[in-house]
């Protein structure tokens, strides 16, 4: 509960010094953090204006507004903007790297001048795929196949793979970082199973990042060598396989999309046990399941390729352990959802939140199966079919997540409390333009339009429509927590450590924490969200 | 097929709802009942439960199975036509699609199939990958540069289909579409002696045959310096190497453009490569040639 005369305290992380440099030279984990966010939010917002533009278009069904070469330019630009420069960093490397030292009882991450050489890589492969996309962009789409993007497309692609390539380091260091700081920096009785559930999260994703990522780079490296100078690993003319291209890179990229959601289900655990002020529901269970997705992610980069020439027996194995990773999932579902019941639930932004994310994870998770199942995937796999089913969890679930996380945060972070009306109003805005958005997808792919088109038959037209009328009202959504959320860092209300009335070391120390964190090292002697029977205690 | 594909489908979304409602409905019951009175309130102490995490672990597992089996079940009669199929080639380009009958006609974008009967279509690429996409016989494969990929189907209902390509190749994606006709069997009669005028695609591939001079070391007699091709498709040769091989399409298609890769064993590999003397559709009029070599010898004897 914000304290009546809470005042911000006289020194934290935000006022230990003023100026360009104190930003671009910190080794303060909590900058860097912010520094991050402002990279993230950035290309957000510039992948998000690709996707108005690839909804306008779609709007009616003649290939009208834009150019095909244009749309095809936008769709893939869309895709790499969000997946390499948002979702994959989003959580971890602005919720995680504030939150992870804290959590623990940690001064910092281990490294703490790698943590600022992540954010800089970070930066400079952001900078070369920007660079592609005002030298004109790219239409391989995200996915980079061959040999299309080896020996066909014209468009911009070695620019655009090194950003990639050069960015995909700082990911390996930010796991890394996450790796040595888990294992080595806990406070003193900070057991394993003692550890918020965030940090399980992360800590499952951190070990995908550093394990996945490097194949990635291999991947792109041998596209770079196809592409320049002809080297035909992919190329079929002269003996080379471009169907490997698409088993390497789902190798990675299908972990990605685990270190896309695990550290969002780890942000939904604390959001239903701070808003239900309760325990999580089989805790280890949840913190197992964690890895358990980290594990089978890696086994099942085959169900991308059912129709791409792969052999029954090999579609087989892959569809049974895509199933398998379905176990896990669910396990967690059902265990915030027990989570809840006699908690004391309230109804604040966040827990709004984690309310969509889990409903929007579910339809997600679930939609999955019908992918998982070889013999329909056949039919609404390469359709709006995919297209919906990932968004509702990249968007329904990643971005529900971390605009979840970031919201429960935000007045540790900031210091202050933003609007909470406005706050709710925008988190129900965001809900229903996303399911108008995605859920007319599920139709049109099941009913056979194909993904990547720019033109579609006029019978698509009603349910293209009413997505693109959802995504108006989603960017509208998106819109408003940008301008209450900086509206709020200079005039919100001051919070207080603990605003929610929550448990965890990050409601421990003063809004905003101060450089080193904590003035003293905590003991821990207490259980991962062990509500006391008054909650006085816990109010600083 | 459809109607399998659909049932699977229809479990499936069944399931969907169920259990979204399930979750959705336990989580707004909760959310009202259990809400906060007071702001110093907290919840219940309940640590969890070892019963309901293995009974919503078992039931999901079991669920699961069954959707696993069911699914290839469904794959597996998709991946295998019946012996007795209409075949039809299929080449990609970006952007268009070219189909080849038997029977010599070749259509551009557009597939005359009749009704009633499989049909196979045995595709390939000649640049990048693309995919056949027929939403309303739910079948869907990737066409591959460097290689052939079947599928297969029965159309039921005369009419006009989309055709769609459904793997992104590039600027005109959008515009490789077409559209599969199914006719009656007699209106299909009556297409099929409408067009054409070059003779079968075997025919066509005859003539290459002698055009390249391949006939001068491939001959039926078993006197030539490379193997005889009469009745070939389909047996397993044994190779140099001592591995065993079945001659398929992409066999035949890898011998004519990569000939040292598999030496049938007691012959020198002395084959010249025909790589970029032939095209995709000339290769496939020289597969269809080679795979038609089986029934002359069998009538000759």
């Amino acid at each position: 509960m914000p304290s009546r005369t809470a005042l911000l305290p006289p020194r934290h992380y935000l006022n230990d010094g003023y100026g360009i440099k104190s930003w671009l030279l910190t080794r303060d984990h909590k900058r860097i953090a912010l520094l991050y966010l402002a990279g993230v939010t950035f290309f957000f917002f510039v992948g998000g204006a690709f996707a108005v533009l690839i909804r306008l278009e779609l709007a009616t069904p003649a290939g009208d507004l834009v150019s095909d070469e244009t749309y095809n330019k936008l769709f893939t630009m869309h895709g790499v903007m969000m997946v390499f420069f948002f979702l994959i960093p989003a959580i971890p490397a602005v919720l995680g790297n504030f939150l992870i030292p804290i959590m623990i009882g940690a001064k910092d991450l281990a490294f703490p001048k790698l943590n600022l050489a992540s954010w800089y890589i970070y930066m400079i492969g952001a900078a070369f795929t920007l660079w592609a996309v005002v030298q004109g962009g790219l239409d391989t789409g995200w996915t980079f196949y061959t040999p299309f993007s080896t020996i066909a497309s014209t468009t911009n692609v070695i620019p655009a793979a090194l950003g990639i390539f050069v960015t995909g380091f700082s990911s390996i260091l930010t796991g890394l970082n996450f790796i040595v700081t888990i294992h080595r920096m806990r406070a003193p009785g900070l057991t394993w199973f003692r550890l918020p559930l965030f940090i399980w999260s992360h800590y499952a994703t951190a070990l995908i990042m550093v394990l996945g990522t490097p194949v990635l780079a291999i991947t792109i490296v041998l596209v770079a060598a196809d592409r320049l100078f002809r080297f035909g690993i992919f190329d079929p003319a002269v003996g080379g396989d471009p169907v490997l291209f698409q088993h390497l890179f789902w190798f990675y990229s299908h972990p990605a999309v685990y270190i896309m959601v695990l550290p969002a289900m780890g942000v939904v655990s604390e959001l239903v046990a701070a808003f239900c002020r309760k325990q999580v529901f089989g805790y280890t269970f949840v913190a197992f399941a964690s890895l358990g997705i980290a594990i089978l992610g890696f086994l099942v980069w085959g169900h991308h390729m059912f129709v791409a020439g792969q052999s029954v027996y090999a579609a087989m194995i892959f569809s049974i352990l895509s199933f398998l990773v379905a176990i896990p999932s669910a396990v967690k579902v059902f265990n915030w959802t027990a989570t809840m019941y006699k908690g004391s639930i309230s109804w604040d932004t966040p827990m709004l939140y984690a309310i969509g994310f889990i409903g929007l994870f579910t339809i997600g998770g679930l939609t999955g199966l019908f992918l998982a199942s070889v013999g329909l995937d056949v039919h609404v796999t390469d359709t709006y079919f995919i297209v919906a089913h990932f968004h509702y969890i990249m968007v329904g679930g990643t971005i529900m997540g971390y605009l979840g996380g970031l919201h429960y945060w935000w007045p540790k972070i900031s210091g202050r409390l933003y609007n909470e009306r406005l706050a709710r109003i925008s988190a129900v805005i965001i809900f229903l333009g996303f399911n108008l958005t995605f859920f007319p997808q599920f139709v049109l792919g099941y009913l056979g339009m194909p993904r990547r088109y720019h033109a579609y038959p006029p019978e698509f037209q009603v349910l293209n429509v009413l997505s693109s009328a959802g995504a108006s009202i989603l960017g509208v959504g998106y819109l408003i927590p940008m301008l209450y959320l900086m509206w709020s860092l200079r005039y919100g209300k001051v919070a207080g450590s603990n605003p929610w009335g929550a448990v965890g070391l990050e409601w421990n120390t003063t809004s905003p924490p101060p450089t080193q964190n904590f003035l003293e090292t905590p003991i821990v002697t207490w259980d991962a969200y062990q509500y006391p029977t008054t909650v006085e205690g816990h109010v600083a | 097929m459809a109607a399998r594909v659909d049932n699977l489908y229809f479990f499936l979304l069944g399931l969907t709802v169920f259990f979204s409602l399930l979750i959705a409905g336990l989580i707004v019951a909760y959310a009202i009942k259990f809400r906060r009175r007071s702001p110093d309130a907290i919840g219940a102490v309940i640590h969890g439960g070892l019963m309901l995490e293995i009974t919503w672990s078992v039931i999901p597992l079991m669920i699961t199975m069954v959707l696993f089996v069911w699914g290839a079940s469904v794959f597996f009669a998709m991946s295998r036509p019946p012996a007795e199929t209409l075949n039809v080639y299929v080449v990609g380009k970006q952007w268009m699609w070219k189909f080849q009958h038997l029977d010599g006609q070749r259509e551009i974008n557009e597939l005359h199939v009749p009704v009633g009967r499989p049909v196979k279509l045995i595709m390939t690429s000649e640049d990048v990958i693309h995919d056949v996409f027929v939403p309303a016989f739910r079948v869907k494969a990737d066409v591959l540069p460097g290689r052939y990929t079947n599928i297969w189907f029965e159309p039921t209902k005369p009419g006009t289909y989309h055709l769609f390509c459904a793997e992104y190749c590039g600027t005109r994606h959008s515009g490789m579409t077409g559209q599969v006709v199914v006719m009656e069997p007699n209106d299909y009669q009556n297409w099929l002696s409408g067009g054409a005028g070059e003779g079968s695609l075997a025919a066509a591939g005859q003539k290459l045959f002698s055009d390249l001079a391949c006939n001068t070391c491939h001959r039926p007699d078993a006197q030539g310096r490379g193997p005889v091709l009469q009745n070939l498709f389909g047996k397993t040769v044994e190779l140099a190497s001592g591995e065993r091989v079945v001659a398929d399409e992409a066999y035949i298609r890898e011998s004519i453009l990569n000939p040292h890769a598999k030496i049938t064993v007691g012959f020198q590999p002395i084959m010249p490569t025909f790589q970029g003397l032939v095209t995709e559709e000339q290769l496939l009029e020289l597969i269809e040639y080679v795979k038609t070599l089986k029934q002359d010898t069998t009538n000759a004897q």
